[in-house]
């Protein structure tokens, strides 16, 4: 139990992606060194691009991982069983975005990935980085959200011609298992606060449930502040005062808005890393939603932003154990963009993807 | 039992529906309110908390400014009116709807049981279908974001506030979320007719409809009906986790934005926030029928409440939006000018934009900009 509780806290603190100066030194179980199997979706848009970029940058590093690539389209009616019985032999994977047509009667194949492998936590880790001017400073915020449930069920039918319901659900079983991995990765990492977002005064039944789960849980975690706030004026305050927020612990639709609100101040989904992390797989992938497969455009001149799919390789690196090659990664990031030669459209430079990725290879040491 | 509910729904829809469903019927409002020279009979509701003392600035400024407007103030009683089931009474409703135009300052919800809250009352008597949420940034105030000039039309009767909740077992919740091709049409065609009248170019949708397919999509449907009847006015369509981020890389991007209810709940608030706050934010409902009620969406404040401390701006600014409604362009404009210049000439400014003026010189030095 003390082991598994121990490995469990490197674990997740790994999946925290922050870096910190090590005074103890890793000692490795023998037979670490052996490369490791990871699934590797390149998906739709600019996937295949910022994954291909990935794959260069950790053979550079001569990383112990190895990818095994399958290829996946957002129109395809499921994921193939042969890529779900991957994933669950490696348990990790990395992703790119995978298209999710409008309105064609198929049902999101990002939604399906997370209910088959239940990655019921989807996180975003929103923190300037350092060299990249924003409108807005200080922002630490990690947006932790419910995967499966809330108003994502995908249960829609039309009632008469002209009348169309669908039904949001939400258990106890799902937020409380959310309210705990929220308070539990606070806690080992550190984080003094978690946020609730919620709008029970008007559903007052739903969100009144998953605000009871997250009072329940906070009370079993007495050092970390724990308050409430209703998602209109969270949204609000992200814009005016986005340092008062630490962590935030959300059900479903609204944690999409609010990671793409507090992506977008801290500098653009292109840079935020984050991932979907069930009780036994992790898939990685770039943080935020929005501009997962981006335009025609970007694909053809080859312009897409690859650092937030590094940062997550980066964690992804840290979840396998090999927290070295992670800081080695994210230092060398960190470096190019703070240095601003070599940057993306869309964090305002001129550069292409392959420059970035040879300026993150060359500033690797 | 959900079926049942929503069978009545669908009725109370379909028999408003009848009566209504001329779309024009908001153009009618145009003949008897063009001629200046008629006094205009409009409903006032002072509110509590801050409100009587913005809405004396209102009446001020208004009068200054030679407005023909003839306000009938109405207060919240203290008792329940068995007739409309809440702290307004009967007569107030029958004033806005003889009336047709209000406007209403803020409002404290009172505590307690047996009543109906009284936002929903106003909603649901005046069937008042959209909230249109004008946002530009003010010159002079100065907040991270300096070019916005969006509006936001949200659906206000539908979509997933429509309190349809119900426990399935112990632990597991439903929550109703309803469009309905009726409200999606009527909020569209408003939110076009806004935009041909208000000289502005583009209409976007938003939506999530990769994921709710058939709800948003209905949504969509409709407001794609609505976009070809207007072919000079770009019509675009945006997922919402996108237009959160770009609204807060680059809100210029966007002209006018039409959606559900949910949706617009949180990026109309999203915007105020990019201007400074709920005190800034002018706001205004359209009902079937042409009825408009121009409102404060800020709170009553009691804690500062008769101090002469208050900023009038977002009741000054609802108060425009009521004018413009009215087509009295004219003076809408050099009202909105004066308050404009006089925010961006900093010298009277009350406390919550960082000045030290009180309510009463702020409203004086707008009198005399004009």
């Amino acid at each position: 139990m003390a082991t598994t509780r121990r490995s469990l806290f490197l674990l997740r603190n790994l999946i925290a992606g922050k870096t910190q100066t090590r005074t103890v030194t890793y000692m490795p179980r023998p037979g670490d060194g052996a490369p490791r199997p990871v699934t590797l979706i390149p998906g739709d848009g600019i996937g295949p691009l910022v994954t291909n970029a990935v794959e260069q940058v950790m053979e550079a590093m001569h990383a112990p991982v190895y990818f095994e690539k399958y290829d996946v389209h957002g129109d395809m009616k499921r994921v193939p069983q042969e890529v779900l019985d991957s994933i669950k032999k490696n348990k990790v994977c990395l992703k790119g975005g995978l298209r999710t047509p409008m309105g064609g009667g198929v049902s999101s194949l990002n939604m399906q990935l997370r209910k088959e492998l239940d990655l019921y936590a989807s996180l975003v880790n929103c923190c300037n980085l350092p060299g990249l001017p924003t409108r807005h400073e200080m922002v630490d915020i990690v947006v932790i959200r419910e995967n499966t449930e809330g108003e994502y069920s995908g249960l829609e039918h039309e009632v008469v011609p002209g009348v169309v319901e669908s039904l949001k659900v939400i258990t106890k079983f799902c937020s409380e298992r959310i309210a705990k991995y929220a308070f539990e990765y606070a806690y080992l990492n550190n984080r003094k606060k978690v946020t609730a977002v919620h709008k029970a005064n008007i559903m007052k039944l739903a969100d009144g449930l998953f605000l009871e789960s997250c009072r329940e849980v906070a009370t079993k975690y007495p050092s970390i502040k724990y308050n409430e706030i209703i998602v209109d004026n969270c949204c609000m305050q992200l814009v005016s005062k986005p340092e008062q927020f630490d962590v935030m612990v959300t059900p479903n639709l609204y944690g999409n808005l609010v990671a793409n609100t507090a992506a977008g101040i801290a500098g653009g989904t292109g840079v935020m890393p984050g991932g979907n992390v069930g009780a036994e797989y992790a898939v990685f992938e770039q943080g935020a939603s929005a501009g997962n497969v981006g335009k025609e455009k970007i694909v053809e001149q080859r312009t897409a932003n690859p650092v937030a799919l590094l940062l997550s390789s980066a964690m992804m690196l840290r979840h396998l154990q090999f927290p070295s090659f992670a800081d080695r990664l994210e230092s060398a990031v960190k470096r190019v963009i703070s240095e601003g030669q070599y940057r993306t459209k869309d964090l305002g430079g001129q550069s292409s993807t392959q420059e970035v990725v040879d300026a993150v290879i060359a500033k690797l040491d | 039992m959900a079926t049942h509910i929503l069978r009545r729904q669908v009725s109370q829809i379909l028999s408003h529906a009848s009566p209504n469903s001329n779309p024009t019927s908001y153009f009618s409002l145009a003949r008897p309110f063009s001629s200046a020279t008629d006094t205009i009979r409009a409903t006032l509701f002072p509110g509590d908390g801050i409100g009587p003392e913005i809405a004396e600035s209102v009446k001020q400024v208004f009068r200054t400014a030679e407005v023909p407007i003839e306000w009938e103030e109405h207060y919240v009683g203290d008792q329940v009116d068995p007739r409309t089931q809440s702290f307004l009474t009967w007569e107030s409703l029958e004033s806005v709807r003889r009336n047709r135009v209000g406007l209403k300052g803020p409002m404290a919800t009172p505590i307690g049981k047996g009543h109906r809250s009284l936002n929903l009352t106003l909603r649901k008597e005046l069937n008042l279908y959209a909230n249109v949420r004008p946002c530009y940034s003010l010159p002079g105030y100065k907040t991270r974001y300096d070019d916005v000039n969006l509006i936001t039309i949200r659906e206000n009767t539908e979509g997933e506030y429509s309190g349809l909740e119900h426990q399935v077992v112990r632990g597991v919740v439903e929550s109703l979320k309803i469009i309905t091709r009726q409200a999606s049409l009527r909020v569209a065609e408003y939110a076009f007719h806004y935009a041909k009248t208000h000289g502005r170019e583009r209409v976007s949708a938003i939506h999530k409809a990769n994921i709710m397919q058939k709800t948003d999509g209905l949504f969509l449907k409709c407001c794609r009906e609505v976009a070809e009847k207007y072919p000079e006015i770009t019509y675009e369509e945006v997922v919402i986790d996108n237009c959160c981020m770009m609204l807060v890389k680059n809100p210029a991007l966007f002209d006018v934005l039409v959606m559900p209810n949910l949706y617009g709940d949180i990026i109309s608030d999203l915007c105020a926030g990019l201007i400074g706050g709920l005190g800034l934010t002018p706001s205004c409902n359209i009902g079937e029928g042409g009825i408009a009620l121009a409102e404060a969406v800020h709170g009553s404040a009691p804690d500062i409440a008769g101090k002469n401390m208050a900023n009038p701006t977002a009741l000054l600014l609802s108060s425009v939006s009521m004018l413009r409604h009215l087509n009295l362009h004219d003076k809408a404009d050099r009202i909105q000018e004066a308050i404009l210049s006089t925010i961006a000439e900093g010298k009277y400014r009350t406390a919550d934009l960082g000045g030290t003026s009180t309510t009463t010189d702020f409203t004086k030095a707008i009198c005399d900009h004009l």
